[in-house]
């Protein structure tokens, strides 16, 4: 089993997912650069943080037209898993292996705070170690994360239940002052329709030792390594 | 004049005088032109001409401050051996070093908050990876005037949006730092950005152009006219038409110097880069004569070689541009190309615009035509310097020997300590720190908002602690004792998150230093911050002076701002300052007796927050600092943290004791019930700004091993309560004056800020 | 040389909340005859040839330069 890193010019956590992998959960990781157009040999992709091309134009705009983002699609094709955090979300939202689009918070600000999420989904491939309305704590640090979609996509999402996790209080109610950006539905992450492609704005690989505050990210990893073993 | 011959033979052409008007202009008296004049042996060019007024002028010459400085020992002992690097590394063992700068970015964010605070970050970090250095965290020591006039809530709004903006996309995290409001700032806000970087003690990058034939190159962005003479216009008072020069102020662009880090970083792995240089005051012109006289070198280079943004750009504006985001390095020749292709592969320019030369001469071509032909040296270190004139200022005594006691206490100790918590400079800074992304690269282990962060180093057991700190208010009381208080200050915030200081990087703000007041108010910080630092050990390793921080109407309080690193062997044993849950014992480790602490001579209000947010005073003398005691405080917490005994430690400092009680409560979301004793007033016992001061807490059963520790360091503790419940309850001398929930100590202290900038 | 002058801005439906925070202050201002603020982009496009230009930039625009889940554009074209 193999993870695969994705890195655009402009990535500032790939080298937090990588040691995520390589030195907590101690799995086999590369970096991919952004110009690499095979993705053969891995059986994961992270499409990690950052601003990819300073998020100029529109964030992840640019980045999808990356050649590694002709790979990733037909990756995703071939039912392998990714993973986008944060600006890895707005990219899969841009290149359409996910619906919907990220607008700027609701607030107008950057925030960055260790806030809640409830899992909503506790059998895909990104968080079956969980368990249905867990709460994790996990950070999140993005100035354009606020989730939009259409009402007949919002529906389809709940229907399917492709809706990952959603923003929530301690005690894990979904309300609105727990909503940090003005998410739809409180929505902090999603899966696509074949549920091997997730995206999340809350940050997991920052959330991996006690250390930093947190290990509730580790079961977002190990649900995926898991799956893949 | 042979100086001036090429090995071509070529010259440059005899030129006219320069009239008086314009070399003025450019920030040169008529004793500066005519060393010019001396140094050439003929009048200079336009382009030179240029070239020494940015290069002389205080901000990059030092022509004022340079003869102060030289009290702090480290930058003496580089002036007198082998040269000042761009930031000073600290070796932290295990084959790492720590290179730590701070720099003031004040009059760029004067005029353009947004831009001059983001490019403020751009040029500390350009400083820390120059030097081989991976930038691991940035702090940032802000200013303002009074959040009540809505331009200064303009400039803390967009001063705080810009360090956002760059900070947060070239993924280093902004750890913390502070944020304080005066009016004197009203108009002169301080913008002081520290970053750290770490790197191996063997792979330390120098920025010298060795190697005469090596060729130089210039890589990041294009050039443009942005910033043509920033350097100069941060060496002269703002005035009001201090607007219509916004064409000074540069652009940033983080995700360029986000690539520029990596690209840099990867080709320093190559080893093919005998020397580099970022650029930032004063461009080109600084980093060719910098490096070269560094090196004892020279170097040749012609701008037409250098790629530009625009067109039809003057030999002058290409020489002094400050266009963001590039770098000048010396190549080992031969390996030009290996070095440019990892450029090229982070998309950035690397272009070879000339070559080192074994003359000691800057010579500036413009194709074939020369235009500059000048002595490196007489550039980068020979700035003529000045002993100013120094005067104690008029206004000293009268605001010390004020009268405090005509002061009255409050009617309503409560409303008193909620008031001070809301105060702006006292009232948490969520609201800033929210915007900076402070956890990218995953090390942050204290966040902000306890007394410093702490960064782990991975591969080690270590980790590092920052904090940032100065009182100007205490610093314009009394200069000498207000700096050393900032550096006393810096080193107790340390001493409560478990570490142990290293060493000082600091900005230094003050007026306009041709004023014999101001200068003498320069020098008596110097001294103290000096003697400070080499008392608590922690040298001055790197810094920045920035002059002129006045309007005509007033000058800035001086105000040196102590950015203090400090080494925590185990991470594991580290301590924040938020109370931890109920039944614990709250203590003060004082470094002064229980007679002192009861005493109206050491619990003087002078200076203090309290005097300011609730009287609108700045007077008196600033609290008593003894340093020797100060130190021993410091001693027992650091080992009440190593025995892993205390769940909490908080400094007094700004609000006093009360104040450090609440913070403590807030942040831990639990009450406290707590006993002082005075011989004067509650007000001076809850809050006087007393020095030496922190607040622990710990299970009562450590109790025992705590009083060991502070017996055998000679210091005496004072158990002051306990946590619990959900209010905060103070007596003195038996009779409860401070009776307040958690909820709404935080409602002050939280939504002080938010509600003042989304009103 | 010809022109192409892009304009971006929030779908309709869509909460602009930047044009709202600007109506706001606008309002404080004194301008009471405010009733909406809707912020876009502005993109200036210089283009060599002729060509169906329409075509090109339309392409642009839903290629690259706007995400029609959220945005909607319209251009001109300076010759």
């Amino acid at each position: 089993m193999k993870f695969g890193v994705i890195q655009f010019p402009g990535s500032n956590c790939d080298q937090d997912a990588y040691y995520a992998i390589r030195d907590v959960l101690q799995q086999p990781v590369d970096y991919i650069w952004h110009q690499e157009s095979n993705l053969a040999g891995y059986d994961c992709v992270i499409l990690p943080g950052g601003f990819s091309y300073g998020d100029y134009l529109r964030t992840g705009a640019i980045a999808r037209f990356s050649p590694v983002m002709g790979a990733v699609q037909e990756f995703a094709d071939r039912g392998g898993l990714v993973i986008g955090i944060c600006n890895g979300f707005q990219i899969l939202c841009e290149a359409h292996l996910l619906p919907g689009a990220l607008l700027a918070n609701n607030t107008l600000r950057f925030r960055c705070k260790y806030l809640h999420v409830r899992v909503e989904n506790d059998t895909s491939s990104f968080t079956h170690l969980c368990y249905r309305g867990q709460v994790l704590r996990i950070p999140i640090a993005h100035h354009s994360g606020c989730y939009y979609c259409e009402p007949d996509v919002l529906k389809e999402l709940e229907e399917q239940d492709r809706i990952l996790l959603r923003y929530c209080d301690r005690d894990g109610n979904v309300t609105e002052q727990s909503n940090p950006n003005g998410s739809v539905s409180n929505i902090a992450g999603i899966l696509n329709e074949q549920g091997n492609v997730a995206g999340m704005m809350p940050h997991p690989e920052r959330a991996v030792e006690d250390l930093l505050g947190s290990e509730d990210g580790v079961l977002i990893f190990r649900s995926i390594v898991e799956r893949l073993s | 004049m042979s100086a001036n011959r090429e090995p071509g033979g070529r010259t440059v052409q005899a030129t006219l005088p320069i009239p008086p008007e314009v070399y003025r202009e450019m920030g040169l008296n008529d004793a500066e032109y005519q060393r010019v004049v001396e140094v050439l042996g003929r009048h200079p060019t336009y382009t030179e001409l240029g070239m020494y007024a940015v290069m002389w002028s205080e901000h990059c010459g030092y022509k004022f401050s340079r003869p102060i400085l030289k009290l702090f020992r480290k930058y003496r002992e580089a002036i007198e051996g082998s040269g000042l690097e761009n930031a000073g590394v600290i070796d932290i063992g295990d084959g790492f070093g720590i290179a730590m700068k701070m720099e003031s970015h004040n009059h760029p964010s004067a005029v353009e908050p947004f831009q001059g605070a983001a490019t403020g970050v751009g040029g500390i970090l350009r400083d820390i990876f120059t030097m081989g250095a991976r930038p691991i965290a940035s702090m940032n020591s802000l200013r303002f005037g009074n959040l009540d006039d809505p331009r200064n809530r303009y400039l803390f709004e967009h001063v705080v949006g810009g360090i956002a903006f760059y900070g947060n996309c070239v993924g280093v995290p902004t750890v913390g730092g502070e944020v304080c409001f005066e009016e004197c700032y009203s108009g002169n806000p301080l913008v002081n950005v520290l970053s750290v970087g770490l790197v191996r003690i063997d792979e330390i990058a120098f920025a010298r152009a060795c190697g005469p034939g090596n060729p130089v190159m210039l890589v990041g962005s294009r050039t443009g006219r942005d910033g043509i003479h920033g350097a100069t216009f941060a060496s002269v008072e703002l005035g009001p038409d201090s607007e219509s020069r916004r064409p000074n102020v540069q652009i940033g662009d983080p995700f360029t110097e986000k690539c520029l880090i990596e690209a840099t970083l990867e080709a320093l792995k190559t080893g093919y880069i005998v020397g580099i240089q970022d650029m930032g005051a004063a461009g080109i012109t600084c980093s060719t004569c910098e490096t070269a006289a560094k090196a004892g070198t020279g170097m040749r280079i012609d701008v037409r070689k250098v790629p530009l943004r625009e067109e039809g750009m003057t030999p002058y504006e290409i020489m002094l541009s400050e266009s963001q985001e590039r770098m000048l390095a010396i190549v080992q020749k031969g390996h030009e190309d290996e070095v440019a292709r990892i450029f090229t592969k982070w998309g950035l320019n690397a272009s070879i615009i000339g070559e080192v030369t074994d003359d000691g001469l800057i010579h500036v071509y413009d194709g074939n035509e020369l235009v500059a032909q000048v002595p490196a040296k007489s550039l980068a270190e020979e700035a003529p310097t000045y002993v100013l004139d120094t005067e104690e200022p008029e206004y000293l005594k009268r605001v010390q020997s004020y009268d405090l006691s005509s002061i009255p206490e409050p009617d309503d100790y409560n409303q008193a300590l909620l008031k001070l918590l809301a105060s702006p400079t006292i009232a948490s800074k969520e609201w800033v720190y929210e915007q900076y992304d402070h956890m990218v690269q995953t090390n942050t282990v204290v966040l902000p908002g306890s007394d410093a962060a702490v960064i782990r180093i991975r591969g080690t057991k270590k980790a590092i602690a920052l904090t940032t700190d100065c009182n100007g208010r205490y610093c314009y009381l009394d200069p000498y004792l207000g700096a050393q208080i900032a550096v006393a200050e810096a080193a107790r915030n340390l001493a409560c998150c478990g570490a142990k200081p290293l060493a000082v990087t600091d900005c230094l703000n003050f007026g306009n230093p041709e004023k014999p007041e101001v200068f003498w108010q320069f020098r008596r910080c110097v001294e103290g911050m000096a003697e400070a630092c080499e008392f608590f050990e922690a040298p001055v390793v790197s810094g920045n002076v920035s002059f002129y921080n006045e309007t005509p109407d007033a000058a800035i309080y001086p105000t040196p701002v102590v950015g203090m690193l400090g080494l925590i062997e185990d991470v594991q044993k580290r301590c924040t300052s938020a109370f931890k849950g109920e039944g614990d014992v709250i203590v003060l480790v004082s470094g002064w007796t229980a007679e002192d602490e009861a005493s109206c001579d050491l619990n003087s209000l002078g200076g203090s927050e309290y005097l300011k947010a609730i009287h609108g005073l700045a007077v008196g003398k600033p609290p008593v600092l003894v340093m020797e005691k100060e130190k021993r405080v410091h001693r027992v917490v650091l080992r009440a943290i190593d025995q892993m005994l205390l769940n909490s430690a908080h400094d007094c400092s700004d609000g006093g004791l009360a104040t450090t009680l609440a913070e403590g409560c807030i942040m831990g979301d639990v009450g406290a019930q707590i006993s002082l004793v005075s011989n004067c007033g509650p007000a001076a016992a809850l809050f006087a700004e007393t020095q030496s001061r922190i607040v622990v807490s710990l299970p009562a059963e450590k109790l025992g091993k705590l009083r060991e520790i502070a017996e055998d360091e000679q210091v005496e503790i004072t158990v002051l309560g306990r946590t619990h419940g959900d209010k905060l309850e103070i007596a003195v001398n038996d009779e409860p004056v401070i009776n307040v929930k958690i909820m709404d100590l935080k409602e002050a202290w939280c939504r002080s800020i938010p509600r003042t900038m989304e009103d | 040389m010809p022109k192409a002058n892009v304009y971006i801005t929030l779908k309709p439906s869509l909460l602009d909340a930047q044009g709202k925070v600007v109506q706001g202050a606008l309002e404080k201002l004194g301008y009471t005859n405010v009733s909406a603020v809707r912020i876009g982009k502005y993109i200036q496009i210089e283009l060599e040839g002729d060509g169906d230009l329409e075509q090109q930039v339309d392409d642009m625009c839903r290629k690259l330069l706007a995400n029609p889940v959220i945005e909607d554009y319209r251009f001109e074209i300076e010759r």
